[in-house]
């Protein structure tokens, strides 16, 4: 083999939308929603600086149906995201050992999911809670 | 041997991932499906002075920065492997996009949050 010109495997443009491919390709597309809420979030931010008329533009722009719609989108992503980051979790992390015994992938999945499930209420609760 | 920067940007990519998972969902719901309707929370939650008060609290402005700028280098290191991946443009134009508009927004935030004042 020449490393002037080493053999390059053709790849299919389009590898990415086709399964297997295509699971790893939602799942990363969820960082899309996660980064476009922060956008939406940071936006917000930025019309409060602005002051008052800024910031009810920015209400406004909320309560259209453009705005719940990307919502929508935004939460299918999140629950989309919780579900697979708890997935990749036990693998990405050190196996954990009770004694001699290895903690099954699964139930640190599951610890993972009853955390995030805990959370959202959690957070939900407060939320009520702090209501004007 | 020249060492990979790759690992500079897995830290804040973990903490926003984790952030996400626990708290994503029921921020989306809350900000973006509750409070707009004025379904499960009264019409005010999202008033001007509500959030003038949140922003200039300490804790507010520590949420707001954790969460915004975190959540963006967590999805500009997604985007930024795809796009590798998908072979969209060469690597380093594409780390400079991804890591650079999440750089920048970062400092917007940071600085934004100074503006508002304590």
């Amino acid at each position: 083999m020449s490393s002037a010109r080493p053999y390059l495997r053709p790849v299919e443009p389009l590898w990415w939308a086709h399964p297997p491919y295509l699971a790893y390709t939602l799942r990363e597309a969820t960082g899309l929603a996660v980064a476009g809420y922060a956008l939406v979030l940071l936006a917000g931010l930025i019309s409060l600086a602005r002051g008052g008329a800024a910031y009810e533009a920015w209400l406004n722009f909320l309560k259209s149906p453009w705005s719940l719609a990307l919502h929508l989108l935004f939460l299918i992503g999140m629950i989309a995201h919780v579900w697979t980051w708890f997935q990749i979790m036990p693998k990405t992390m050190p196996r954990l050992a009770i004694g001699s015994r290895i903690l099954p992938q699964r139930w640190i999945t599951i610890a993972g999911l009853a955390v995030a499930a805990a959370s959202f209420i959690i957070i939900l609760l407060v939320a009520v809670w702090m209501q004007p | 041997m020249k060492r990979s920067v790759a690992p500079w940007f897995w830290l804040p990519f973990g903490a926003g991932g984790m952030l996400a998972a626990l708290t994503g969902p029921a921020l989306v719901l809350i900000t973006g499906l509750m409070a707009p309707t004025g379904t499960g929370l009264a019409p005010g939650f999202l008033a001007f002075a509500r959030a003038s008060a949140f922003a200039r609290h300490p804790l507010g402005k520590l949420i707001l920065l954790g969460v915004i700028a975190l959540f963006l280098w967590h999805g500009a290191e997604r985007i930024y492997l795809t796009l590798r991946d998908m072979h969209v443009a060469g690597k380093s134009a594409l780390m400079w996009m991804c890591y650079g508009t999440a750089g920048a927004l970062t400092f917007v935030t940071a600085v934004t949050l100074l503006i508002i004042g304590f």
